[in-house]
């Protein structure tokens, strides 16, 4: 009884401090502690961008991009075959990621509703999640130990297996904006579900598919965990699928635990290129998409 | 003949009618087939995956026990040694020490583009926010390596020294690398994951509820403290947690700040190993089949418990968003 009373009078009193200045003052408070976190957050992303830019543009030249590392103490040299290596990975990764990725997604996005596809969603969602090293684990125990070698093809294969369920969610998502009116106009013309499918869905999701594809490429580009015991590395150009071969993101660890500062400026120079490369698909991906979305509209 | 002719044309047509009506269901049923074998393929990749690296590590959890494995404090594979704990404690170390200081600050952040921006500045500023989640790894490292460490050696620890060291968390040297400076660098990277998933959450809060706060005098504050948070409490909850799954997983920028010693320190100022880490940087060293084994081992344990952790992170997502 006395407890309750205690009670009824805190909340009396809570109420009379509840007054106007009060609550308008802990608005401005918080809405201040809002905005400022949004500024705390970006923070870090424009220091990173100004760091690479500060330390890497000077090392960006023609040469960085047309020779191979130079030996320890010899200036000079670029990250070339890293370049092209990065591309041809990811190229291989393409190959396996997009098919499956994308025919899965297609039956995902057009039975929406099935127990079926609700697993698969889950399971492609929580295979998203698994971290990029414990691929890198699966691809050398799946194709680095029975072929006996570093090969390209590894590395292929565990970034082409991190695509496919980013590939996969995308292109569900995009199906399932698809209105059914067109579908049921394809079909009331005797078009087989196939064939409606596949060119009259697919057509109309088409830019957001390939928008989905674009960010998957340009998500594993930057990947290194699962490269370093596939494709390993290698100071040549190499254009074999069963060789090591030089990529990037490899290249760039690499100079950055070394003890060489002329590899410091190398490994910022090639962070300088990485990041921009993915940022612009990232950005031309997302203003293309955006006016295509809004031109349907 | 000619008599044959017109019957036969005469039938054919609804012949063929028929076997092309035919045709037209059965390449349906092989088109539905066809794409749902590669949806079912995503199924097969993930128990694939975890049989591959539970048999891979079968070695070293035969050889040494799972619970010794797990619980062992000693990590010397030159005689063979193999115990896990100092990686396991140094990942679960940074990764809640980074969720502590991403989660103010990713909650704050999508309440602020989620109920405060107007929505031209969200339009410009959640890209931004994205852009976060798209920088490689390895970036991050190569940042922290050259700008945070030294940041945090020069300054950000001799200051927690001089005020905090009397805590058994702020005692050591001022290394620059350790659990802190990999916790610091772990939150930049996961606070667009909180951001992105809680700002969602967020807008599938019903106006009308919020439009009836405000009708009622209630101050932006007060509708967000009352409706909106409480609405996606448990949408929000989950963006943490995935959060987690990111940061228990993440590996090449922790590699490159942690120190990558294994020991078990109660400073957040020493240097540490994390379990990512350690596969990263022994892997391609390990010669003999125990060692290989015992590393997969390390793989299989925190593929089982990002799994775990991403499955309730789904889940609690689902269960807020699936009202809309």
């Amino acid at each position: 009884m006395a407890n309750d009373t205690g009670e009824l009078k805190r909340t009396i009193l809570d109420g009379r401090g509840f007054s106007y200045w009060r609550r308008k003052t802990s608005n401005v408070f918080f809405s201040l502690l809002f905005s400022s976190s949004i500024l705390i957050v970006l923070l870090p992303l424009l220091l990173i961008i100004g760091y690479l830019f500060y330390k890497g543009a000077a090392s960006v030249n023609l040469d960085f991009f047309l020779h191979r590392p130079a030996p320890v103490g010899e200036h000079g040299g670029g990250m070339g075959n890293a370049i092209i290596g990065s591309l041809y990975v990811v190229g291989i990764a393409s190959l396996i990621g997009i098919p499956v990725g994308l025919l899965g997604g297609m039956f995902v996005g057009e039975f929406p509703h099935s127990k079926f596809s609700t697993v698969v969603r889950f399971v492609a969602d929580v295979l998203n999640g698994t971290p990029s090293i414990v691929m890198g684990v699966f691809a050398y125990t799946v194709v680095v130990l029975p072929m006996k070698s570093f090969s390209a093809l590894a590395g292929g294969f565990a970034l082409g297996v991190m695509m496919i369920p980013t590939i996969l969610r995308t292109t569900d998502e995009i199906l399932q904006t698809v209105p059914t009116s067109i579908r049921e106009a394809s079909l009331a013309l005797g078009v087989p579900y196939w064939r409606t499918v596949l060119s009259v869905v697919l057509r109309s999701a088409k830019s957001g598919i390939i928008t989905g594809i674009l960010l998957a490429g340009a998500r594993v580009l930057g990947e290194t965990a699962p490269l370093l015991f596939t494709s390993f590395n290698n100071a040549f150009y190499s254009y074999s699928v069963t060789q090591p071969i030089s990529t990037l993101p490899v290249q760039i660890f690499n100079y950055a635990i070394s003890p060489y500062r002329d590899w410091h400026r190398q490994a910022w120079a090639g962070a300088l290129v990485l990041v921009l490369a993915i940022l612009v698909v990232n950005l031309a991906v997302r203003t293309f998409s955006r006016q295509k979305f809004e031109q349907t509209l | 003949m000619t008599v044959a002719v017109e019957i036969d044309d005469i039938v054919m047509p609804e012949q063929s009618r028929d076997v092309e009506r035919k045709s037209f269901v059965q390449a349906d049923k092989v088109f539905k087939a066809v794409i749902g074998f590669f949806a079912f393929l995503v199924i097969v990749l993930l128990v694939w995956l975890g049989l591959q690296l539970y048999s891979s590590s079968k070695l070293a959890f035969s050889s040494v026990g799972i619970w010794k494995f797990i619980e062992g404090s000693t990590w010397d594979p030159v005689t063979g040694v193999f115990g896990a704990l100092p990686f396991i404690y140094g990942t679960l170390l940074t990764s809640f020490l980074s969720l502590l200081i991403a989660t103010p600050l990713g909650v704050g952040t999508a309440v602020f583009l989620a109920e405060l921006s107007p929505k031209w500045l969200r339009r410009m500023l959640q890209p931004l926010v994205e852009l976060l989640a798209g920088i490689p790894s390895v970036i991050y490292g190569l940042w922290g390596i050259f700008v945070l460490s030294p940041l945090m050696a020069n300054s950000v620890e001799p200051f927690l020294m001089d005020h905090f060291g009397f805590l058994p968390f702020f005692k050591g040297y001022p290394l620059g690398i350790g659990f802190l400076t990999a916790a610091i660098i772990l939150a930049i990277m996961i606070v667009p994951f909180i951001t992105s998933v809680s700002t969602e959450v967020l807008s599938t809060v019903p106006v009308p509820l919020k439009e009836g706060m405000y009708a009622l005098g209630a101050t932006r504050w007060e509708t967000v403290k009352k409706i909106a948070l409480p609405y996606a409490k448990s949408g929000i909850f989950g963006s943490i947690v995935l959060a987690l799954a990111r940061a228990l997983g993440e590996t090449m920028a922790v590699t490159m700040v942690i120190g990558n010693t294994p020991q078990i320190s109660k400073s957040l100022l020493d240097p540490g190993y994390t379990m990512s880490a350690v596969i990263a940087n022994e892997f391609t060293e390990a010669a003999d089949a125990h060692y290989l084994s015992a590393l997969i081992a390390i793989a299989f344990i925190l593929l089982l418990v990002t799994l775990i952790v991403n499955a309730v992170a789904r889940w609690l997502i689902w269960r807020t968003t699936r009202a809309n």
